[in-house]
């Protein structure tokens, strides 16, 4: 057991710790893809601090895979009220997906303007009949000469209203068994044949669309991997979705904030945190939340130390992750008794309403990125052995 | 960085492991549990010389000297395998008091004797975590009074290690005049547990457990332990389960292929697998004096008891009507899991106190 990083690493925290310093006062507004949103992009990736181990060709930092430093990195800036670097599905999934599975042109084509933050992806896998059933998708893909058709419908497609890109799961060989039909395609938003709607959501947003595609034609080479390998393609993303849903780090933050709250609110001028089943409710949440925490720890060593096994360790991060900060805003609003309800710009406001609307939005988590019934199956097939749902005549 | 065991300390446990199935299986537990102590003593003395009783004794006194991590480690094998033998207080709570407090005359009278299996020393603690029907003791010019309840490790013990209010630790012999000991009978009849009843008992103090941190130490040690015994004991709950879904068929299908059958098991192992981790981190923060080391240990014994209480539930569930036999013996994991719970203060009790160590008062 050693959780140093090692003396070398003093350096290269020093180097974080003065770059946040110098920038302490930047702050960051207007819309995505504003231009000072993609300098601060691109100074990030010039030093090191976003894309680091994405090779220099197509846009990134070049440096070596250095785990202990990426850590490092998300350690400093989580202390800080600096601007992040931005996330989001093109980051977070097209990249990886591209790196290790996408053609040379492919690479030079759309990692750069990704990581800049210039091109916005959503992701087009979900659709009406094909939830947590994704493999029976239906939206028609057809050769026709040197371009795809694209033909059906896809939903709940966050940020498609801002996106230039979709990454889109099509079946193109409809006679193939349902795993095996599917292939992955990069289609440009501007297309023909795109109407995005708008579905509102339960927090009054409206991040998430629904897609009707009507004779969409996109070059053929927008293909990453072979027709028919779509699922595989897309699995390899997926991995990396639910990987990054829920951060026991960041829920670290959040339990920062909660105390503050519970420590400021009050009951017949009693501190909220005084009331003992308040601070027992608060007090189980941290005991899960510093599980989770070593549990991160774990998955990081295994990346770091070859041979060290974390399989059901990691399964388990989104299904853990996700209930847990859901519980936390939970009891945040509970805290708050009457005034949690409050919303949108009503008087007594706690917070910018930050707490309901979280509260609201990992319920979507828990929904989204797999349902986590669906992670309970994986996690009892994958990890533990148990036998796979019996196959129903005709699924 | 390297978050995990090391080889050592993995092939410890896979020792201890194979020296329990070998000579601690269902049946040698069953006969403990039904009053045999000669099979106790045989498996008492086997773990002796796996060295453990030496584990935390320090090298100059005769011992290896190892760490919490190892400790934990060596206790959770012994709750997988519902080990009946004294450790958490004998080996682990009383060899570290005695080193952190004791004079040159008790830790050479001790330290030695402990490590080299010759003596059992209980521990009894629970008065100063939470005293129950007003039980107490008070030490009055070189005498003890009164009465502690739930000692660990205390029957046939040598010695006891005893706690007053203030967190001042004294030890006493068992053969002093004055002492009545009572057995009580717990749910878990795989460790055993007394009450002493104290009346002017000669006793000496560890002098240097007028500094509080001291018996802070041994509360940590001790409720890592009972933590770690759980993990080890709900993991074997967690695998009994699988394997029985994998065994049993309904309905012409394994049960282990229903989903609410595998949702359970899911749900054991999401909850269970960060404990192993959590239990590594909280023994590696006492063993490296992190700042949290106190709060990690605190939050540690009561998330770990409350997952056990889950994992003991559902996996007599899973098992059906053979989970709630005793033939099956599943019943031993539970009840082993139910005592650590209690033992040392209930996850209620020592969440309070982990709200206490962050300021929250303040
Ligand atoms: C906030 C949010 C953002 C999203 N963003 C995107 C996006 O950008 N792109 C995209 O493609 N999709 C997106 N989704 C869609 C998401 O992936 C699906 O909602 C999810 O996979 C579930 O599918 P469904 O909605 O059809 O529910 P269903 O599959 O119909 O599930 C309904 C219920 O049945 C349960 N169920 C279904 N099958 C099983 C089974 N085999 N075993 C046990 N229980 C089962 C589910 O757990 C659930 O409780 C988003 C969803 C949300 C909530």
């Amino acid at each position: 057991m050693d959780l140093e990083y090692g003396p070398e690493y003093d350096d290269f925290r020093s180097e974080v710790i003065n770059f946040i310093k110098e920038n302490e006062g930047v702050k960051l507004s207007g819309p995505m893809r504003d231009e000072s949103r993609v300098n601060w992009q691109q100074k990030l990736i010039d030093n090191g601090y976003f894309a680091r181990s994405v090779p220099k060709e197509y846009g990134g930092y070049g440096g070596d895979m250095d785990i202990i430093k990426l850590r490092i990195i998300a350690e400093e800036f989580a202390k800080s009220p600096i601007p992040k670097a931005m996330g989001g599905q093109g980051i977070q999934m097209l990249v990886p997906t591209l790196l290790s599975l996408g053609t040379e042109e492919q690479k030079q084509q759309y990692i750069r303007p990704t990581l800049r933050g210039e091109m916005i992806w959503c992701q087009g896998y979900s659709e009406p009949n094909s939830g947590s059933d994704l493999a029976s998708l239906q939206t028609k893909g057809e050769l026709d000469g040197d371009e795809w058709v694209i033909n059906g419908q896809k939903i709940w497609t966050s940020t498609a209203q801002l996106a230039q890109m979709c990454f889109i799961l099509v079946r193109t060989e409809p006679d193939a068994p349902k795993h095996q039909g599917i292939s992955y395609l990069l289609m440009p938003m501007d297309s023909e044949g795109i109407d995005r709607r708008p579905i509102k959501q339960m927090t009054g947003d409206s991040d998430f669309n629904e897609l009707f595609l009507t004779d969409v034609r996109i070059p053929a080479e927008n293909i990453v991997g072979s027709r028919g390998e779509g699922w595989q393609v897309a699995n390899a993303t997926l991995g990396h979705e639910r990987g990054s849903l829920a951060d026991p780090n960041v829920t670290q933050n959040r339990l920062n904030s909660l105390i503050d709250l519970m420590k400021t609110e009050t009951i017949d001028g009693q501190r909220v945190i005084d009331k003992p089943i308040f601070r027992d409710r608060l007090l189980s949440i941290q005991g899960r939340l510093m599980a989770q925490q070593s549990n991160a720890l774990r998955i990081l060593s295994s990346q770091i130390n070859e041979g060290q096994d974390a399989t059901l360790a990691k399964f388990i991060v989104k299904l853990q992750g996700t209930e847990l900060r859901h519980e936390l805003e939970g009891l945040a609003i509970d805290a708050m008794g009457e005034l949690g309800t409050l919303y949108e710009d009503s008087p007594h406001l706690r917070d910018h309403g930050a707490w309901q609307q979280t509260y609201m939005y990992y319920l979507g988590l828990i929904i989204g990125g797999g349902t986590n019934q669906i992670q309970k199956n994986i996690i009892s097939e994958r990890a533990l052995g148990m036998p796979k749902e019996p196959k129903v005549q005709g699924a | 960085m390297y978050f995990g065991l090391s080889e050592e300390q993995k092939s410890l446990e896979e020792n201890i492991s194979k020296f329990l199935s070998d000579n601690a299986p269902l049946d040698a537990i069953k006969a403990v549990a039904d009053g045999e102590e000669v099979k106790a003593d045989e498996i008492h003395k086997g773990i002796i010389e796996l060295g453990l009783s030496g584990l935390m004794v320090p090298e100059s006194y005769g011992g290896l000297e190892l760490n919490m991590l190892f400790a934990t480690v060596v206790s959770s094998a012994l709750g997988a395998g519902t080990a009946p033998v004294p450790y958490a207080g004998a080996y682990v709570m009383a060899p570290i008091a005695i080193t952190l407090a004791g004079d040159e005359d008790q830790k050479n009278e001790w330290l030695p004797k402990i490590a080299g299996g010759e003596k059992v020393i209980g521990v009894g603690l629970s008065e100063f975590v939470g005293a129950r029907e007003d039980a107490g003791i008070e030490f009055n010019k070189g005498k003890v009074s009164g009465r502690s309840l739930f000692l660990i490790d205390g029957k046939n013990a040598d010695a006891y290690l005893l706690a007053n209010k203030s967190g001042e630790l004294f030890l006493i012999d068992s053969s002093s005049k004055g002492i009545t000991v009572t057995e009580l009978v717990t749910v878990d009849k795989t460790r055993t547990s007394i009450e002493l009843t104290l009346d002017k008992v000669d006793a000496t103090l560890l002098p240097g457990s007028s500094d509080l941190s001291v018996i802070e130490k041994v509360l940590d040690a001790g409720r890592l332990m009972l933590s770690a015994d759980t993990v080890g004991a709900s993991q074997v709950m967690l695998d009994k389960a699988v394997a029985y879904s994998l065994e049993r068929k309904q309905f012409g299908r394994l049960i282990g292929s229903f989903q609410a059958v595998k949702h359970m098991c899911a749900e054991m192992a999401a909850e269970l697998e960060p404990c192993h981790s959590m239990i590594w981190h909280a023994a590696h923060s006492q063993d490296s004096s992190a700042e949290d080391a106190r709060l990690m240990a605190c939050q540690t014994k009561a998330h770990i008891s409350e997952v056990g209480k889950q994992i003991s539930k559902t996996s007599t569930e899973v098992h059906g009507g053979m989970g709630f036999t005793d033939e099956l013996g599943l019943h031993y994991w539970f009840k082993r899991i139910g005592l650590n719970r209690q033992l040392l203060g209930s996850p209620e009790l020592i969440r309070e106190e982990a709200g206490k160590l962050q300021g929250f008062d303040q």
